[in-house]
């Protein structure tokens, strides 16, 4: 009865992966996701702040540096970052998470944000090597596709 | 037993006295005659007054120019749970059908035009401060914009917050005409003032509030608990912020903080409007703040 077989291991798959997403993480393994994050966060600072620092004039336009914040935002939001949101790690549940209950309920929608984000940073990669005025204009969508996930999933601040 | 009679005599009379604080206190109608409201002047102030934030339907994202004010957001406070209501252009479930002086009654005033208290998680407060001028030209605005059938929600509010004629007594504590800086010593200054404590209410969030939700204004802009949920919301005074002018400026065109960090939650939607004021508002709001008091 090989279908049966199929059916009764497909279900042991099935639950052996259900235990593992309801296996409890140990508070190491929680702080580690939320300090985790934030650093990945961080990362996406350091590269906006080169590339707003001359939109705003502060720093003289530099094309190759401008285009190597771009190229890092765009690797850094192409990263898979599934791990960062154990569940247990909302705001309230693990001290210096900023993280609203609604994204641990919204994964799929939070993928679709980051590769929005993805696709802004793509377009400053080009905009970054062409001129200032480029760049000044990528800067909107930009920093409009951080504000799309915080506006909803971030605790306001 | 004169004892009695004479408490039950002052028991009428605190009923008596408190029925009259807390009934409502319309606004004069003289202050709109011979104002007559600019729809473009308008829009400016709908934006620096951030209406569509809370009006707007729950997850929509205004249209810059044509935000249906559908109503239906809910606040979940802990005195209950408020839902912005419809104003649209609709006749029959908007205000579509409301003179200038109801809609002013409203957004000065926080009295309704049948004449109810509405509860203080609409900021009329901030809004009493308003010029006349800035507030018929609101309406002039808000004539423009569609109309929309969607029926307003009830709040949902437990005794004894649910006594509207208690909001009168609320107002009789707390509101105030007075401005919170009361000295502005530049135009710049002034004009900072007017946006942060009038139209943008921005003491709303970030002012801590007493234990019945009147603002505590020695402690203006300190910070506060999030009055929709979990968090705080961080103070804006210099020690709190520690930013300059042109940081401050470029957060509200922009939304970066200085570290390249980017606004959270209700922040987001505040960004949206305060992008769209002119530089010189942004600055004056940052003027504004870095005078306030270092404390706090």
């Amino acid at each position: 009865m090989p279908k049966a077989i199929r059916f009764i291991s497909l279900s042991l798959v099935a639950a052996l992966a259900a235990g593992i997403a309801m296996a409890q993480s140990t508070p190491e393994e929680l702080s580690a996701a939320v300090e985790a994050r934030q650093a990945h966060m961080k990362a996406y600072g350091g590269a906006m702040r080169v590339l707003g620092q001359m939109a705003q004039g502060e720093v003289a336009y530099d094309a190759a540096a401008a285009t190597e914040a771009a190229t890092r935002l765009a690797e850094l939001s192409a990263i898979d970052q599934s791990g960062f949101w154990l569940p247990g790690t909302e705001a309230g549940a693990v001290g210096e998470s900023e993280a609203l209950p609604a994204l641990f309920e919204n994964l799929e929608d939070y993928t679709v944000r980051t590769a929005a984000l993805n696709a802004a940073a793509v377009a400053m990669q080009t905009a970054a090597a062409t001129d200032l005025d480029a760049l000044r204009a990528a800067m909107g969508p930009l920093g409009g596709s951080c504000g799309a996930c915080h506006e909803l999933y971030r605790q306001p601040n | 037993m004169p004892v009695l009679r004479w408490l039950v005599l002052l028991g009428l009379v605190g009923a008596g006295t408190a029925w009259v604080l807390s009934g409502p206190d319309p606004l004069d109608p003289a202050v709109v005659e011979g104002l007559t409201g600019d729809a473009e002047a308008g829009k400016a102030v709908f934006i620096a007054s951030g209406c569509a934030s809370c009006h707007v339907a729950p997850g929509a994202v205004a249209d810059p120019d044509f935000p249906i004010l559908a109503g239906g957001q809910a606040f979940v406070t802990a005195f209950g749970t408020f839902r912005a209501p419809n104003i649209s252009s609709d006749i029959s479930v908007g205000i579509g059908g409301w003179t200038d002086a109801d809609v002013l009654n409203a957004v000065m005033r926080g009295v309704s035009p049948q004449g109810a208290h509405y509860y203080p998680a609409f900021p009329y407060d901030a809004y009493a401060k308003a010029t006349a001028q800035d507030m018929v030209d609101l309406v002039a605005y808000l004539r423009t914009l569609p109309g929309d059938p969607t029926v307003s929600q009830p709040n949902d509010v437990g005794f004894p917050f649910s006594i509207r004629r208690a909001v009168g007594l609320w107002k009789w504590m707390y509101r105030s005409d007075d401005w919170v800086v009361s000295d502005a010593a530049t135009p710049e200054i002034e004009r900072g003032r007017y946006l942060v404590e009038a139209l943008g209410h921005c003491g709303e969030c970030h002012t801590p509030r007493t234990a019945l939700g009147g603002l505590d204004r020695d402690n203006w802009l300190a910070g506060a608990a999030n009055p929709n949920g979990e968090g705080r919301i961080p103070g804006i005074t210099p020690t709190a912020l520690g930013w300059s002018a042109g940081e401050i400026a470029y957060y509200l065109e922009s939304g970066f903080t200085p570290d390249f960090d980017t606004a959270g939650g209700e922040m987001v939607a505040v960004i949206r409007n305060t992008s769209r004021l002119t530089p010189e508002d942004r600055a004056a709001i940052a003027a504004y703040l870095l005078a306030l008091p270092a404390g706090g």
